[in-house]
């Protein structure tokens, strides 16, 4: 699973100029059975959050709901942006079987392998 | 007012079952060596916002992926501290590592206040893997009207 780097192109394609989006911070990690993604989108709730598949690409969007605080802005280190990311789908996972959670602003996607490429036991018949 | 500088997460941080592990581990020392401050013990400084308004001061914290009782918060001669760790959970642990960008550990913030705040008075919420701190300010730092009676 490799990350894209297509947002900027398609943004430039577009010719609308918005704000920049947050790349979030992430996790990826492959079992016998698939893989564990998990991305970092502080602000961000379950309905705030856009998963999709489309060409083999894995798009995660996700929009913030918190409203920056009313006052006067003392220090600022947080990007106020939504997060994108897009990540290439390995062809042996099963889109159907996706599943996503969010919890604490961490969004975590199980991607399930086709049940054809998960190993198996064969058991021997005498 | 002083705050502790927010540095990014090690972009080192791989695990040795990376698949370019060999070619990290390389670069890795060449900049270990260059930039003595650039190590894989940098920590994580989770990111922060400071707000004020007439009545309080917020402080807003990112801390995606913790529970509650994990967060510890002190207030302390004006200063306030947020601190805690961020376990690695399951989900970090099986299999093999693809990518490894999140920071899992220890971390502390330190907020030196703009003005006095009233500590009994202090309220954080969490939510979303945001932790919202509102200090409200005591009477005699509160900006005052004056009114003037033009005779």
């Amino acid at each position: 699973m490799n990350t894209l780097t297509k947002t900027a192109q398609n943004a430039a394609a577009s010719g609308v100029r918005r704000v920049p989006f947050v790349k979030p911070l992430a996790n990826v990690r492959e079992t016998a059975e698939g893989y564990v993604l998990q991305a970092e989108m502080p602000g961000v709730n379950k309905s705030g959050l856009e998963v999709s598949i489309e060409n083999g690409e894995l798009s995660i969007l996700g929009r913030r709901s918190d409203a920056t605080p009313s006052g006067q802005l003392v220090y600022r280190e947080s990007r106020a942006g939504d997060y994108q990311r897009t990540f290439e789908l390995d062809p042996t996972i099963d889109g159907e079987k996706i599943s996503a959670k969010m919890e604490q602003g961490i969004l975590t996607l199980t991607l399930p392998k086709t049940e054809r490429v998960k190993p198996r036991k064969i058991a021997i018949t005498d | 007012m002083s705050i502790i500088r927010y540095q990014f997460p090690s972009l080192f941080h791989i695990t040795p079952s990376d698949r370019f592990s060999s070619l990290r581990e390389d670069l890795n020392r060449l900049f270990d060596a260059s930039l003595p401050s650039f190590s894989r013990e940098s920590g994580w400084n989770p990111v922060l916002d400071v707000f004020q308004d007439q009545d309080n001061v917020l402080v807003q914290c990112e801390l995606p992926g913790l529970k509650k009782e994990e967060i510890d918060l002190s207030l302390r001669d004006g200063v306030l501290t947020i601190s805690g760790e961020r376990k690695q959970d399951l989900a970090n642990k099986d299999g093999e590592a693809f990518r490894c960008e999140r920071y899992f550990g220890t971390f502390q913030r330190t907020v030196s206040l703009p003005t006095p705040v009233d500590s009994a008075q202090v309220k954080a919420v969490y939510q979303d893997g945001i932790l919202t701190i509102t200090l409200p300010k005591t009477e005699a730092a509160k900006p005052k009207q004056i009114e003037v009676n033009v005779s």
